[in-house]
């Protein structure tokens, strides 16, 4: 008995009470404040001061909302066809979802990467990752597009991407699933993944100018679950950190076998070695498949290009590139501070955060302060490079945003929190409670060099009763937290599309003075414009029927349309020759089996349209666009396979004295 | 020592669980009705359909208001409320009565609050760790940092050579094993 008793108070004589502060609040603290609906109030007609780009999840798209108001303004589609904006549908679109595996019109988009210069966000582009099928996209931010989508090869699974560095250089992609590499044999036992399967990051370029993305190289990596990363800055610029987990290289009921080992690894690249590397010539030359897909602002078109190499760089053979720092339990966010010297690492199934140094890492590399070697990489000592713990902060950290104060936010799955604690002192100094079970946060500009703090933005993965049910499938919930105070005031719960994780948000200002308000016409090149009424036609070519076909308040031309046969395909070639702000005109026929088109003024675009059965099929403007918005419509005549009937069209002809070309 | 680890025995304890499991709607009725649950975490939804969380089944066990008086203490009931999943080994009443007289008095003090919750956390693993997966001789961190180690014999799972596994109950955010020992982290971080 007494010396169960002893064993006892030596259990709680070795934990000093250091948690007294960190006790979470009771529910009614979180009671919302007074003034809060005066904080997230943005009176008619007033702009947001911040635009927050959000990741769907599994809708696979972006959207932005307007913080603090919380107001979705946009859906941008990127990775899923959007039947609303004819994304995906129109032929000028198709090519974006162009693969290796052919199209594929759906992906989950999980992180967000706003384009920087100097480390600080410059609103030009907005950068998001496909976890299926590996790609990464870069949506234009003058027009609020997708203008590229680029595919990884040796990947099975585009998760710890895309994560950008401080001037652009780079954004890159780690491969969730580690697999068999493309050009080896992938039929081999799923059990002999330890030595069959291997990971890889991509380290993808961005062009200074175009924003065009191309492999500059990829890194050949043990076969671990890459998870999430952050580019150094500041001193640290130069070095990319990875989290991974999986260390133990297990292939199934990875809930239990790959948390079997108390540290799996950050995993630090010194990218600017490896580029020397590259030039160097130790790259070695991969015969791979990917597609490239751009999309051309003049032409309205994509085009989509299968890449057949990449240059591998081999983690095991070069010496000073790849260093493993130790973590706590399957860390899951890997987040650098704005001064670059902090690494924060969060071992999902941890009560701790480890904080790291880069200069103390940078000693233990100059010192080979090793603890050993993993597939033939360095591990530095886990001491040798920690700066700190913070000690108790809650159950289950993710992720980490950053303040202009020198404040962290953690979020933290399990205790279903935000914590706020000192970067230098590593104390807690707040938390608050999140419905429910918060996954990613942000902090305006929280990522960079420069945040510009005021609010944290908490994005949840579970709803339960926060909003009014809607049966099974609810809202997804977001939170708006005002950090101005010492104290986090909760602001407002906001409803997001699909699923989100990571979002970015950045002020206003640097993106609403570079909008585009309409494409110029006398700059469209796409070869089926109709750059005038004029030049409205309908074209033979075969059994292709070619409408060029425009649109302008409030009629299409031609909008009378025969001599079209079974067995043809007609292709509408759109032309909006409005050169007026907000006025897009829409296109549909009836039983079209893909979607709409939204045609942009001064933009053309293109459906494709296969006639199932003889007769008149009617076609109409969709988008509400003037006063006689409703008289905006036309017919197109369906005839018999083997009909005279030859090709005639027109419009404001009254009688059958339409024109026949052929 | 093993005077103090009596067997419970195991019929009887799994007897008593279960009856208690299918008691649980009144309960949570009465925690949830009042606006507070507005701004209280997961265990105030109200949501007497779902399949029972392992706090609300802990809650339902008239053989573990130690451990469920231990959880409102250490301010844990929210946390095991939440999505998780978790591997929680609830000791029972008898199991904490087991331990020198006092000392679940001492830990249930405010000022030994940290003390509580680590030896909380020590019962408590994220995932969900099933008794026909278990090896004999395998380790299991949990949220503490510790490890745990598991003995098989005979079909039986011990844990730390000292907590016989008496029961498992699926939980709609994890599993609950009952064991008949409190289970002490080592002296170390």
């Amino acid at each position: 008995m007494n010396s169960f008793f002893k064993t006892l108070m030596l259990v709680a004589v070795a934990f000093p009470i250091v948690w007294l502060q960190s006790c979470k609040p009771k529910g009614t603290q979180s009671a919302v404040s007074g003034d809060a609906a005066a904080k997230v109030y943005v009176a008619p007609g007033k702009y947001d001061e911040f635009y927050s780009f959000v990741s769907g999840g599994f809708s696979g798209q972006m959207s932005v909302y307007g913080i603090p108001s919380g107001r979705l303004l946009r859906v941008i589609p990127v990775f899923s066809v959007d039947p609303e904006k004819g994304y995906g549908f129109s032929e000028e679109t198709k090519p974006m979802l162009n693969t290796s595996h052919g199209f594929v019109p759906w992906d989950d988009l999980h992180h967000i990467a706003l384009s920087e210069t100097d480390g600080i966000q410059d609103g030009r582009w907005v950068f998001g990752n496909g976890n299926n099928t590996p790609r990464i996209a870069r949506i234009d931010l003058k027009t609020f597009r997708t203008a590229e989508i680029i595919e990884i090869p040796n990947s099975g699974g585009n998760h710890s991407s895309p994560f950008i560095t401080e001037n652009s250089e780079y954004v890159i992609a780690g491969t969730r699933f580690s697999i068999p590499m493309d050009n080896s044999n992938g039929d081999v036992p799923i059990n002999t993944y330890k030595s069959n399967f291997k990971g890889t990051v991509s380290f993808v370029s961005v062009d200074k100018t175009s924003g065009n993305m191309s492999i500059a190289f990829q890194i050949l990596m043990p076969g671990v679950n890459f998870d999430l990363a952050r580019a150094g800055k500041g001193k640290s610029h130069g070095w990319m950190f990875f989290s991974c987990y999986n260390s133990e290289r297990a292939n199934t009921l990875l809930e239990q076998n790959a948390s079997q080992k108390d540290k799996d690894f950050i995993i630090a690249v010194n990218w600017k070695k490896a580029e020397e590397y590259l030039k160097a010539g130790k790259g070695k030359k991969e015969s791979v498949k990917y597609a490239h897909n751009i999309y051309d602002e003049k032409k309205h078109m994509a085009t989509s290009v299968i890449e057949t190499e990449v240059t591998m760089l081999d983690s095991k053979e070069l010496t000073d590139m790849v260093y493993l720092i130790p973590c706590p339990k399957s860390p899951h966010g890997c987040d650098t501070d704005p001064t670059g010297e902090y690494i924060v690492a969060s071992g999902k199934l941890a009560a701790t955060i480890p904080v790291f140094s880069f200069t103390k890492m940078l000693q233990a590399i100059a010192n080979k302060t090793f603890e050993g070697e993993y597939e033939g990489i360095p591990v530095l000592k886990y001491d040798a490079v920690l700066y700190g713990e913070v000690k108790k902060p809650g159950l289950g950290p993710l992720h980490t945003e950053f303040d202009d104060k020198g404040f962290a936010y953690t979020s933290f799955f399990v205790s279903s929190e935000i914590v706020k604690w000192n970067v230098k002192t590593l104390e807690v100094v707040d938390r608050v409670p999140t419905y429910y079970s918060i996954g990613h946060l942000s902090v305006p500009g929280g990522p960079t060099r420069k945040p510009w703090g005021k609010y944290v933005i908490a994005y949840n993965k579970i709803t339960k009763d926060r909003y009014l049910p809607t049966g099974p499938e609810l809202a997804q919930s977001a939170q708006l937290y005002s950090i101005e105070g010492d104290k986090m005031k909760l602001l407002l719960d906001f409803p997001t599309i699909g699923e989100p994780h990571y979002a970015e948000a950045i002020p206003a200002e640097l993106i609403m003075k570079n909008s585009q308000k309409i494409y110029k016409i006398e700059e469209n090149q796409n070869p089926f414009a109709a750059l005038g009424d004029k030049y409205a036609r309908v074209e033979r070519k075969g059994n292709e029927v070619h409408v060029y076909m425009t649109s302008i308040r409030s009629h299409f031309t031609p909008d009378n349309i025969e001599g079209v046969k079974m067995g043809d395909v007609v292709y509408f070639h759109i032309t909006n020759l409005e050169q007026d702000w907000d006025m897009p005109h829409g296109f549909a026929v009836k039983g079209a089996n893909n979607a709409e088109l939204l045609v942009m003024p001064g933009e053309t675009q293109t459906l494709a349209w296969k006639p199932e059965r003889i007769g008149i099929f009617p076609f109409y403007c969709t988008d509400f666009c003037s006063a006689l918005h409703q008289e905006m419509q036309g017919y197109i005549r369906v005839s018999p396979a083997g009909s005279n009937v030859a090709i005639s069209f027109g419009t404001g002809k009254t009688d059958s004295t339409a024109v026949a070309i052929k | 020592m093993k005077k103090i680890f009596r067997f419970f025995p195991i019929a009887a304890l799994v007897l008593i669980f279960s009856a208690c499991n299918s008691n649980t709607e009144s309960v949570t009725a009465t925690e949830t009705k009042d606006a507070i649950a507005k701004n209280g975490g997961q265990e105030a939804v109200q949501d007497d359909v779902s399949q029972k969380d392992v706090v609300k089944i802990a809650v339902s066990s008239k053989d573990h208001t130690t451990l469920v008086a231990a959880l409102k203490q250490a301010e844990y009931v929210d946390d095991l409320s939440n999505a998780g999943p978790f591997t929680v080994f609830a000791p029972t009443n008898d199991a904490f009565n087991k331990l020198p007289a006092g000392t679940v008095d001492g830990l249930m003090k405010d000022d030994k609050k940290a003390d509580l919750q680590n030896i909380l956390e020590y019962h408590v693993a994220v995932g969900v760790y099933k008794t026909e997966n278990m090896k004999d001789g395998q380790k299991i961190n949990m949220a503490n940092l510790g490890d745990i180690t598991l003995s098989v014999k005979d079909g039986k799972v011990m844990v730390n050579g000292v907590a016989n596994i008496v029961a498992s109950i699926p939980a709609a955010n994890g599993i609950i094993h009952v064991v008949d020992a409190v289970l002490l982290p080592p002296a170390k971080n």
